[in-house]
């Protein structure tokens, strides 16, 4: 195989024009390599030869899977990514966290649970013991506020941590480097679902078609139509047609009841 | 970081038409949609489902002689990637009412409900439990709530969308328990999108007749697979095991489901699953990049339960066409083939080509968007070329704060957002760029509403991996909706059966005799299957 039929294996093979690529040098567990300086991390370390089993997941930053840490040479800061969003930087020191002890609360029946202070200082006392360092705020891929929903939390404002901790991809980035030893993503996902259980409003149509179905208001119309269904295409193109003719538009308001 | 100046100068073109965009959709007035034999003519010259290589047909197991889509007839025809030397079935390891087999939303609904009914239930999954395409879901979970709305309306949207070849039973299903399911998601703790009156926001998705889709921000599957996984860790009778993924399901001398063998993936042991039923809800298969598409695809999704249920008898369907979701990202580079959910387009952004002209209703089913914008690209010659030399179509996101006030892009959509500020681009100022991806396998194996395999006792399925809910092509909205309801009716009737099922010795025969059908074939020269992990090693994807 000639050299230009090589190189444009490889690239067929990478997905990339090399070539045209700028290379920079990183560290992944202390061994050097040289990689194209537009990769995110995780890309980095597959083009390097590593077959991935923990420390991946999604490879779209919501999944948290691929917390990783890392320090250039030269700068005393240890810092944090996600593997999958962070690009690599030249003399970057890098290893991902295969897995962090991190205990979850015993709790069940979320529904029976209270959406107060003490039900939560209840399951995560260590919540108390916060020094206010923010150091879980500055280690946050996300750049949420974490030490904020923690105080939020102890302080029994629900709904404020539960909105501050949305975005949380529960990566624990924030845990790994805690002093007072608190699990703030279980911490956030006990009070979201505090909130969104037990203190967001009940939607009352939803109540409503709930209990229709339930009373069996919906039978007849469902037999007839898979009754039509079964009998195949033509039957059923009409039916549906008819319905998609009933289209509502998009400029109707997106919330209300009809 | 952010656009090149040559693209930031063709953005000048849609810029230049946004106004009056935005005027006629304020107005209500949109581009026409197709009606069905347009829609057919076009998704036959252009979805990659219709090229002439796309299928062909397996030439071994209980599908012989059907089509399918390639790439995966080659993990079909290939042996078992299990060494049969290397397992021991007398040696019980694990003893369990129920095993479900992944760990994703399927996985954790059904562990819920199997709990409550009294079963002792052990979850084993290849990765951490959550990481699943569930996760990875933006737009929004379908029900038929409202009062303009009906489940009837649904059942229609849902068949049409699928070419009316769904089975009819199984849609039955999906949309009698997607208000239930909506409410029970809610009782959990998920935290839908509502207003100060309870009333839960909706919004149109690709060929709904009624606004039935339900969100939480764009982040509707990670906030309903966090909600989930929390309730199935919290169950007592739950034991969840991680990197343990099963390789094949064994059967016992009566031809049940008798559990299955695992595999640590740190210690390459093989361990035997002894469960008086089993739950396979291993999700989907992206991560095989049929013909070479990127895919949105979580890393975990290489159709492992799809091979294990073939090789023990069980018949696929709908594994011809392959959804391809119209809004992947194209550029930035490090970011191809990820999702942009449709709830974009649901909240006004139009797609629009380089010369800044809308081409497409902007919510066709997803095969019919797809196919336009390959059209767009590679008939019409109007697409936006990148700097790496892929092509994609303008999805004009600015539109969203002009039609519905300044910020809702940062409210709505705060992980895509985000996404993209990571790479200087902010999407409510300047449009993103997109084309079709690799989105969703539409077809798996065969199984009855209640969630039972339709050929093997003992043995159910729930989410991406169970065939015949979505027909040829799945609506938005209609996957969220359908790991749940199936997650619960199969957590729900494995472990009532699991109360009376007395199970025989067990058996690997089944693989055996695929081995030897696939040696004498001559189908042995490739990757033996499942794969459980792809393989990106010295490759960038």
């Amino acid at each position: 195989m000639s050299a230009e039929a090589k190189t444009k294996e490889k690239e067929e093979k990478v997905g990339l024009d090399l070539s045209k690529a700028n290379f920079i040098d990183i560290y992944i567990m202390g061994k050097r390599y040289s990689v194209p300086d537009t990769l995110p991390i995780m890309k980095a370390l597959e083009f390097c030869g590593y077959k991935l089993i923990r420390g991946v997941g999604c490879r779209g930053g919501v999944c948290g899977a691929c917390a990783t840490v890392y320090r250039t040479k030269g700068d005393p800061a240890l810092k944090v990514a996600l593997a999958c969003q962070k690009v690599v930087e030249p003399e970057m020191y890098l290893a991902q966290i295969p897995f962090f002890p991190a205990g979850r609360a015993v709790y069940d029946d979320i529904e029976k649970m209270e959406p107060t202070a003490a039900t939560v200082r209840g399951m995560y006392p260590e919540i108390a013991k916060c020094m206010g360092c923010n150091t879980c705020t500055k280690s946050c891929p996300q750049d949420l506020k974490v030490m904020e929903y923690i105080s939020a939390a102890l302080r029994g404002d629900i709904e404020k941590a539960a909105r501050l901790s949305f975005e949380c991809v529960m990566c624990g980035l924030c845990t790994t480097r805690c002093p007072a030893n608190i699990v703030q993503p279980n911490v956030g996902i006990l009070c979201r679902r505090l909130y969104g259980s037990r203190m967001a409003i009940k939607s009352p149509e939803l109540a409503r078609r709930v209990r229709e179905i339930k009373e069996g208001k919906h039978d007849k119309p469902m037999d007839e139509v898979v009754a039509v269904a079964k009998k195949g295409v033509d039957k059923l193109r009409p039916l549906y047609e008819e319905v998609q003719k009933d289209k509502e538009p998009d400029s109707t308001p997106r919330f209300g009841e009809d | 970081m952010g656009y090149t100046p040559e693209m930031l100068e063709m953005i000048k073109k849609v810029e230049a038409t946004r106004a009056a965009r935005v005027e006629k959709k304020a107005r209500g007035e949109e581009f026409a949609a197709m009606g069905i034999d347009e829609r057919n003519e076009l998704k036959k010259k252009f979805h990659p489902d219709y090229k002439s290589d796309a299928l062909r047909k397996v030439k071994i197991g209980p599908n012989a002689g059907d089509e399918m889509v390639n790439k995966f007839v080659d993990v079909l025809e290939t042996p078992s990637s299990l060494e049969l030397d290397k397992v021991d079935l007398n040696k019980v390891d694990y003893e369990t009412d129920v095993l479900i087999i992944g760990g994703g939303g399927a996985g954790c609904a059904a562990a819920i409900m199997a709990a409550e009914e009294g079963a002792n239930v052990l979850l084993m999954t290849k990765l951490r439990l959550g990481d699943a395409n569930t996760m990875m879901a933006e737009g929004g979970i379908q029900a038929a709530v409202r009062a303009k709305d009906s489940p009837r309306t649904h059942f229609l949207d849902t068949i049409g969308g699928g070419h009316f070849k769904n089975e009819p039973e199984l849609v039955r299903a999906l949309v009698f328990d997607a208000p239930v399911v909506i409410d029970w998601l809610d009782r959990l703790g998920t935290m839908f999108t509502k207003n100060e009156k309870g009333v839960m926001m909706t919004i149109h998705g690709g060929g709904t007749s009624k606004k039935r889709m339900h969100s939480a921000a764009d982040m509707s599957g990670a906030e309903i697979m966090r909600t989930l996984r929390d309730a199935a860790r919290g169950k007592p009778n739950v034991t969840v095991v991680e990197f343990e993924p099963a390789v094949e399901l064994i059967l016992d001398d009566k031809g049940q489901c008798f559990g299955a063998v695992v595999k640590n993936l740190e210690t390459n042991q093989y361990k035997v699953v002894r469960a008086k039923a089993t739950i396979v809800s291993t999700g989907g298969s992206g991560r095989l990049h049929y013909q070479d598409f990127d895919t949105t695809n979580h890393y975990g999704a290489t159709g492992d339960g799809l091979v294990m249920a073939y090789h023990a008898g069980c018949k696929l369907c709908f594994m011809h066409p392959v959804q391809y979701h119209p809004t992947g990202v194209v550029y930035p580079a490090q970011n191809i083939g990820l999702l942009i959910t449709e709830k974009v387009r649901g909240l006004g952004a139009q797609p629009i080509n380089a010369e800044g002209e809308q081409f497409v209703f902007p919510k066709e089913p997803r095969d019919i968007e797809s196919s336009a914008f390959i059209r767009e690209c590679h008939d019409r010659g109007k697409g936006v070329p990148t700097p790496t030399g892929r092509v994609g179509v303008w999805l004009d996101s600015p539109m969203i704060d002009m039609l519905h006030g300044e910020g809702t892009v940062r409210r709505e959509l705060p992980a895509k957002f985000r996404q993209f500020m990571n790479h200087g681009i902010d999407i409510s100022r300047l449009p993103m760029l997109v084309y079709p991806t690799l989105h969703y396998q539409n077809g798996g194996v065969e199984m009855e509403s209640d969630a039972h395999s339709k050929q093997i006792p003992n043995l159910y399925f729930a989410g991406e991996v169970a065939g015949g809910i979505h027909g040829e092509n799945r609506l938005m909205g209609n996957s969220l909706l359908d790991i749940n309801v199936f997650g619960r009716r199969a957590g729900g009737s494995a472990a009532k059966a699991s109360r009376s099922v007395e199970l025989g010795s067990p058996s690997l025969t089944h693989v055996v005799e695929y081995n030897r059908e696939a040696g004498k074939k001559g189908l042995t020269g490739r990757v033996a299957a499942p794969i459980l992990l792809p393989d990106y090693v010295g490759k960038i994807k």
